[in-house]
């Protein structure tokens, strides 16, 4: 099963490379890893993404505690969250496609962000699956490239 | 404040860790620091191989239960440590090790010496550092000690530039330490302790199986009483033993691949299994699903990450060792429930039934006349030293006969490499024991294999007075390799059978040491007496039986009740 896990760990050099050497030196796998400051300097926050049953899941957990630079770990999927990730498509737009591919994107609430002769860099946002649709539609329309910055989670505030 | 050079203040940091002794070897990034432990009464070994000098911060830190250090140089000085390191971390053994880097300016350009130790042992350490700013030497260090001797105990590496030891700074303060992001959790929960009383309580065939946990947090006089109390079977792991008395009637030895027969079928048909500090190794478990099948599981780990990572438990106690075993012995002593002979009565079928495996199955070898047994070799070490010696080990054949034979009676007596299973372990290993121990007698257990690995350490051992005697068990083969190869690869002995080996006894004088060598087994016992009568560094040659094994032997991934006996 998918998990999303939120890990709070001191910005320090070296501090990225301890978790991922854990998943490596472990055999854990990585679906994506995204990493930037929090509103505190000092830390850092590193939302992953991963795959596995229970029980791998409950090692990689205590694993990432175990680290010395790790401050906690939350497995936000374990409650609701929202994930967000961003993708870059450079899609081919050439005079019978043009109108298309806005049409496409404007559907997506997605923007478009550079303009050739050829084609259109559009930038999309949302949960996993909505970049996987939009890149499914564009797709027979011919993408030249994809940049995708991996998924952010955030818990969703209880509701009282 | 009067400020002081870097190499200064490391040597004030060592000095209030009261460290006593360090094992080292210099080198141009780490000149400064041996330049002012001449004005330090530290005293510093100076090793042949700098893997030697980390196993012989692990041996001193095994035996004595402190933190023992290394100094090394940059790169190969660094690198040559790493196997030491990882010997440490698998065994959780609480080491400092401190290596030389080349000047800030030069990180990261290739220069000379230079290697990236921290992201080398980034993997074996529980954890380590590169000192950036002068102004965190000091913290640092005092950070890497904390780390390295609390919770589950294990290497910490500080990788020093040059230009940061030799940088004049202020001298901070000594504070408690605290860390935002490392709080290991000592106590137990008083619920779990008193689920894991009751399941003992309604357990018909109770074992205890005590793991290098136990020798970690010293807590040997805990399951002592807990064994006694409750009349419960005791097995151990190779780190275990001497975690409880070999000697004791409720000690059934050690466990696994080359456990006794009775420790094995104990788990097989035991109901209730109490891990307390012991992880669940491959070498314990065989084939896991066919590992205590019928048992209900307590584990007591300071870690966490130990728990249920191999072997599903019902009951888990994360807290140090010595906590559990207290919170479970007051237990009992309150509980009115309970009493010693109601539990001595109750376990008495259980414990017959042991026996009886005991029996059957003790562990043996076949005499062979003249020809020298290895395990008669240990057996007589064992006599002569009546149980007390500190006894390292090699790995392999040699380290197996030792667990087996040799009756260990205390904690910190035997010193082995367990988890990453390092030949080249015992003579540092023992050299590390010897600085912490004068008075013992410190024996390694060696084969004639594994001793060639750090044999260089002889000199170390020469020139630093630590008469430690070497016991050779020597059958001419890597026997442990060849052993697998007998059995499972159709006698086939590829790159087994050492064709060349030095004379021993003539390396031993080379050395300036004394070289004894038994050929017949008349001749063993007055080699071991020599050697003990002797003030001198000594190797014993014991041309042993060449195509003995270790038995009991449960093959790789096999149940553990699938032994091959003889």
């Amino acid at each position: 099963m998918k998990h999303t896990l939120s890990v709070l760990l001191l910005n320090k050099p070296g501090a990225l490379s301890r978790v991922t050497g854990l998943f490596s030196g472990r055999g854990f796998n990585i679906e994506s890893l995204c990493v930037a400051e929090t509103m505190d300097p000092k830390v850092s926050c590193l939302t992953l993404v991963t795959r596995g049953e229970e029980s791998i899941i409950e090692q990689i957990t205590k694993q990432l505690h175990k680290l010395i630079d790790v401050i906690k770990v939350t497995d936000v999927s374990e409650g609701e969250f929202v994930e967000r990730e961003m993708a870059l498509i450079r899609v081919k737009a050439e005079a019978g496609t043009r109108a298309e591919v806005l049409r496409v994107i404007d559907i997506f609430r997605g923007k478009v962000v550079d303009v050739s002769p050829t084609s259109y860099a559009v930038e999309i946002t949302g949960p996993e699956s909505k970049i996987k649709a939009v890149i499914d539609i564009l797709r027979p329309i011919g993408i030249k490239e994809i940049i995708r910055t991996g998924t952010i989670a955030m818990a969703r505030a209880p509701k009282k | 404040m009067k400020k002081i050079n870097g190499a200064q203040a490391i040597i004030k940091c060592l000095k209030e860790e009261n460290v006593h002794t360090i094992f080292g070897f210099p080198g141009g990034a780490v000149i400064d620091l041996y330049d002012e432990l001449l004005n330090s009464d530290i005293k510093h070994i100076l090793v042949r191989h700098e893997q030697g000098a980390v196993h012989a911060a692990d041996g001193y830190a095994r035996a004595t239960g402190e933190v023992g250090v290394a100094l090394l140089t940059s790169g190969p000085g660094a690198t040559n440590g790493v196997t030491g390191i990882a010997t440490a971390y698998c065994d959780s053994i609480p080491i400092v090790v401190l290596t030389g880097q080349v000047p800030r300016a030069l990180i990261g350009n290739d220069a000379f010496q230079e290697v990236d130790i921290v992201g080398i042992t980034r993997p074996c350490t529980k954890h380590n550092y590169l000192v950036n700013e002068p102004e965190d030497l000091v913290p640092t260090i005092r950070e890497a000690f904390y780390l390295a001797a609390t919770g589950r105990p294990g290497p910490v590496l500080i990788d020093l530039p040059k230009d940061v030891v030799a940088s004049m700074i202020n001298f901070p303060e000594k504070k408690p330490i605290k860390m935002q992001t490392y709080q290991p959790n000592y106590d137990p929960h008083p619920g779990q302790i008193e689920k894991a009383c009751k399941a003992i309580l309604s357990a018909k065939r109770p074992v205890l199986y005590v793991g290098g946990g136990v020798i970690l947090s010293n807590s040997s006089n805990e399951v002592t009483e807990l064994a006694e109390k409750l009349s419960v079977p005791v097995t151990m792991t190779l780190m275990g033993l001497g975690g409880f008395p070999g000697t004791n009637p409720l000690s059934l030895g050690m466990l696994g691949m080359h456990g006794s027969y009775a420790s094995n079928m104990a788990v097989a048909k035991s109901d209730l299994l109490i891990a307390v500090g012991a992880r669940f190794d491959d070498r314990v478990t065989g084939r896991l699903d066919a590992f205590a099948p019928h048992a209900k599981i307590i584990h007591i780990d300071i870690d966490p990450t130990s728990i249920s990572k191999n072997v599903g438990v019902d009951i888990p106690i994360v807290a140090d060792c010595k906590a559990a075993l207290q919170g479970m012995n007051t237990w009992f002593d309150k509980s009115a429930d309970f009493d010693p002979k109601k539990s001595a009565d109750k376990h008495k079928p259980w414990l017959d039934q042991v026996n009886e495996w005991q029996d059957k199955h003790p562990l043996f070898y076949q005499d062979a006349g003249d020809i020298i047994k290895p395990q008669f070799v240990v057996e007589k070490i064992n006599e002569l030293t009546g149980g007390d010696a500190i006894i390292t080990t090699e790995v392999g054949q040699n380290q197996m006969w030792a667990a087996q034979f040799y009756k260990f009676n205390k904690p910190r007596h035997l010193l082995t490499s367990g988890g990453l299973g390092t030949m080249g372990y015992g003579l540092p290993a023992a050299i590390g024991a010897k600085m912490a121990f004068p008075e013992a007698t410190v024996i390694d257990i060696a084969g004639d294999g594994s001793i060639q690995m750090n044999i260089q350490e002889l000199a170390t051992a020469k020139q630093w007075n630590a008469p430690v005697k070497v016991a050779i068990l020597n059958n001419n083969y890597l026997g442990m390799v060849r052993q697998w190869q007998e059995l499972f690869y159709n006698r086939r002995y590829s790159a087994t059978p050492m064709e060349v080996t030095p004379d021993f006894v003539e390396l031993a004088k080379a050395y300036g040491a004394v070289g004894l060598r038994a050929k017949t087994k008349a001749e063993v016992e007055p080699v071991i007496k020599e050697a003990l009568a002797t003030d001198n560094l000594v190797i014993m040659d014991f041309l042993i039986e060449r195509e003995e094994g270790v038995y009991p032997m449960v093959p790789a991934g096999k149940a553990t009740t699938e032994m091959l006996l003889v």
